[in-house]
């Protein structure tokens, strides 16, 4: 029951990862990379669900909040253009 | 079962707003209306892919007892469904004023009150 909603999920991924290569500017690739990273904590519940495995859940808590610093420092990079 | 059907419409909806999200992305001309889509989908679609996981694993954790492992996972399911939705539109706005201000304008747009109100 959830090991294909994982599957699914992944094909998203590559489909975002496909705008994470080609985007035109550095911005549309920072978009690209945020919705990956929303994607990806998502599917680790899921696999978490799927696999009977707390941790995976607490990895996920760990990567959101590490994710959300990381695009925070890119963008104020893309704006001013040094840290 | 009702509870299965619930978690099935739940799945179904968070799924075909993942997959929405990443045709919009390839879809749309412009930094900020991909923001657009790729935020707001991407939020809206855990919501309700960890819901699907919270009633499955409160069903279980009912009948099995409280110390079953699968109470801890509903809970973690659901702290982890607090920061996606605290820290996501957060991104975004900073995303969203770092294109802004580092000369990125809007594709077809007639009408930017905030470079009107820069000068």
């Amino acid at each position: 029951m959830w090991l294909p909603v994982a599957i699914f999920l992944a094909v998203c991924i590559l489909v975002i990862l496909i705008r994470l290569a080609m985007g035109p500017t550095t911005p549309d690739r920072l978009v690209a990379l945020d919705t990956l990273n929303t994607i990806i904590v998502v599917s680790m519940v899921i696999l978490g669900m799927a696999f009977n495995e707390v941790i995976y859940v607490d990895v996920a808590i760990v990567y959101a909040l590490l994710s959300f610093v990381t695009t925070l420092f890119i963008a104020k990079y893309i704006e001013k253009g040094k840290f | 079962m009702i509870l299965n059907v619930i978690t099935y419409i739940c799945i179904g909806i968070g799924c075909v707003l993942n997959l929405l999200a990443a045709v919009g992305l390839h879809r749309f001309p412009d930094v900020y209306t991909r923001l657009h889509a790729g935020t707001k989908c991407t939020t809206f679609g855990s919501i309700f892919l960890i819901a699907a996981v919270m009633i499955q694993s409160i069903s279980v954790w009912v009948t099995e007892g409280a110390f079953s492992s699968q109470s801890i996972l509903s809970i973690h399911a659901f702290i982890a469904l607090i920061v996606v939705m605290l820290t996501n539109p957060t991104s975004a706005h900073a995303i969203g004023r770092a294109a802004h201000r580092s000369g990125v304008r809007p594709a077809r747009a007639v009408v930017d009150d905030l470079e009107k109100q820069k000068q």
